[in-house]
């Protein structure tokens, strides 16, 4: 019998301990798919961040080591400058790449690090129950911003992927959601085409994820994935922002 | 004979470092060490390692955790405020038990402070410094020579026992010009670096973390670290004794307070005081058994730090109220002369009655 779909070999026989319903699951998928489908299994360094995906090292069946919030882009650089043949990727959420993690994140971007960072955004601190994010959007109710979120008092969302694509070290920026499988194939896509830019030594690639928290959005999981196109993806429009293979 | 030169402290451990076998070096620039980067940029060219000079003390950190975990020697060097800002790292360093050299040119503080040399450091260095319950090997090297010598045997230490190891040094050591002896690497067995994480070619695949849930195997991973330090608070500790043999009163002093302190001890010495030095060169582990043999003969003792008293209450610890002891300290950046410490010798003598 022909088999047509299987775990990727780069995540290890290991359920996943997400919410129903939550992205980090599918984009794990993606991301070792990417890395089988590349070849790169044997030569790829992960580095998970604080949060809900800190727990990536149980999935994926690759090296990886944990960083401290936010300094995920900082501990890839170490890696990659020690071993440049080697293929080093963070996986950050919002609160790592866009708030606590800022500095490291925009420096190694602006240093045209050879580095991959897949960010998901989901608008909210996750494990730690639902708090403001630096994406969380105007009017967004969270646990620290109960009366939703005021521009005079909680400021902006920041849109760090916008930010990064002004920079001249980045090889590709983009910005993808998962809200329908054809986006999710379209992330998918982009998730290579960033880890081949990395492979062919053209800096920084940075590809962010709208992803849906169902649980802290208090959304089953079905709305939480309209959520996303009725309102995430207005706030953070989805498209290339940077790509220094296209003229 | 070995090839002496004139070097500065900051030159003399980058160079330390490189003949050690240190490839990869982050830092960011801060006063009084920054000589270190300046050579390192340079020097690192040479011997195809890697420098890069990160966004913050935090970045550059963080880049030497995923340097050692790539199983290259790394190191960062910063002074005081620098060194509070690596503290996540160092800490995350200890957990995952990763080898790498953090450097330690104290200014005076708290806060800014002033660029001076300065020992006010000494709790954090020798109790940690971050977060959690761990401990780091901490060397205070008084001469440019042993500045040079425990760099390079600083980065076996890390690897032998897997921890981030300090080098604690004040802008004095950093700044002097001595002449050393640049020595080669004496190669000596070193455990296999099997966490290096390297993309899992033809072995399973690893990984490097810190975060364990389950508390029981939290306790588990701290009793662990727990038995690695009491195997370095067995071989590690180091000291100097000077003139302690006929001693009735013994200074206790490290790094630049030590070699003021020493210069004071001749003095003392020539008004016919009987007085000695014991000079601890690993802050941590601290030589508290070397202090207790001579507190078995000796029942005066006075610390002096260039700071308002910290490494006295190691020392205090190791009396155990068995004999006297009395404190000196100059905070704030101020560098003492031998005669100013000669005159509180004196005092402190007269004061106790010691006989001569």
């Amino acid at each position: 019998m022909k088999k047509v779909f299987t775990k990727p070999k780069s995540l290890k026989d290991v359920p996943f301990h997400y919410c129903p319903g939550c992205g980090h699951s599918i984009i794990h998928r993606l991301v070792a798919e990417v890395i089988d489908e590349l070849g790169i299994s044997d030569c790829v360094i992960g580095v998970p961040p604080a949060g809900c995906a800190v727990l990536a090292y149980n999935y994926f069946d690759i090296d990886m080591c944990e960083a401290p919030h936010g300094r995920g882009c900082a501990v890839a650089t170490g890696f990659k400058r020690a071993q440049p043949d080697k293929i080093v990727f963070t996986y950050q959420g919002d609160g790592d790449m866009a708030a606590i993690g800022t500095a490291e994140t925009l420096h190694a971007a602006n240093r045209g690090e050879r580095i991959t960072a897949i960010f998901v955004n989901n608008a909210v601190y996750g494990m730690t129950g639902g708090q403001m994010a630096p994406t969380t959007m105007i009017g967004q109710k969270t646990t620290t911003s109960p009366f939703g979120r005021r521009p005079e008092v909680e400021g902006y969302p920041l849109l760090i992927t916008d930010l990064i694509a002004t920079l001249k070290g980045p090889s590709y920026v983009v910005r993808h959601s998962l809200a329908t499988p054809a986006k999710i194939l379209a992330t998918k896509k982009s998730i290579k085409k960033a880890f081949e830019m990395q492979i062919k030594g053209l800096g920084f690639s940075l590809v962010e994820v709208l992803s849906p928290c169902p649980t802290n959005w208090k959304l089953s999981a079905v709305d939480a994935f309209k959520f996303l196109e009725s309102r995430m993806e207005k706030e953070f429009p989805i498209g290339v922002f940077k790509d220094v293979t296209k003229g | 004979m070995e090839n002496k030169v004139l070097m500065k402290g900051t030159n003399a451990l980058a160079e330390a470092a490189i003949q050690a076998g240190c490839r990869c070096y982050f830092g960011y620039p801060i006063t009084p060490q920054n000589e270190l980067p300046e050579y390192m940029a340079r020097r690192m060219a040479e011997v195809g390692g890697v420098f890069l000079q990160g966004e913050s003390e935090i970045a550059s950190i963080n880049m030497v955790l995923g340097a050692a975990a790539s199983g290259v020697r790394s190191m960062t060097s910063s002074s005081s405020p620098g060194i509070s800002l690596k503290q996540e790292g160092i800490s995350f360093l200890a957990a995952m038990e990763l080898p790498a050299l953090i450097v330690n040119i104290m200014r005076g503080g708290p806060g800014l402070g002033n660029i001076a040399p300065s020992q006010g450091d000494y709790y954090q260095a020798t109790r940690g410094g971050g977060h959690g319950d761990y401990r780091t090997p901490v060397f205070a090297p008084a001469s440019i020579q042993e500045l040079y010598d425990i760099t390079m045997y600083a980065f076996d230490v890390a690897d032998i026992y897997r921890t981030p190891v300090v080098i604690l040094g004040d802008g004095m050591m950093g700044q002097i010009v001595e002449p050393t002896v640049c020595r080669k690497r004496q190669e000596i067995d070193l455990p296999p670096k099997d966490y290096v994480l390297d993309g899992a070619k033809g072995r399973p695949s690893r990984i490097i973390r810190s975060l364990i849930l389950d508390t029981f195997e939290m306790e588990e991973h701290n009793w662990k670290l727990k038995r690695k330090y009491d195997l370095m608070r067995g071989r590690l500790p180091q000291h100097e004794e000077f003139m302690v043999a006929d001693a009735k009163l013994v200074i206790v002093a490290y790094g630049t307070a030590a070699r003021i302190a020493k210069g004071a001890v001749k003095r003392a010495r020539r008004e016919g005081l009987s007085v000695g030095l014991l000079r601890p060169i690993t802050l941590w582990p601290f030589p508290t058994q070397a202090i207790q043999d001579i507190a078995k003969k000796v029942k005066h003792f006075l610390v002096f730090e260039m700071s308002t008293g910290q490494m006295v209450d190691d020392v205090l610890l190791a009396l155990g109220g068995k004999a006297q002891c009395e404190f000196y300290g100059r905070p704030g950046g101020v560098v003492p002369t031998p005669m100013e410490i000669t005159r509180i010798i004196g005092r402190y003598w007269v004061q106790k009655e010691i006989l001569g």
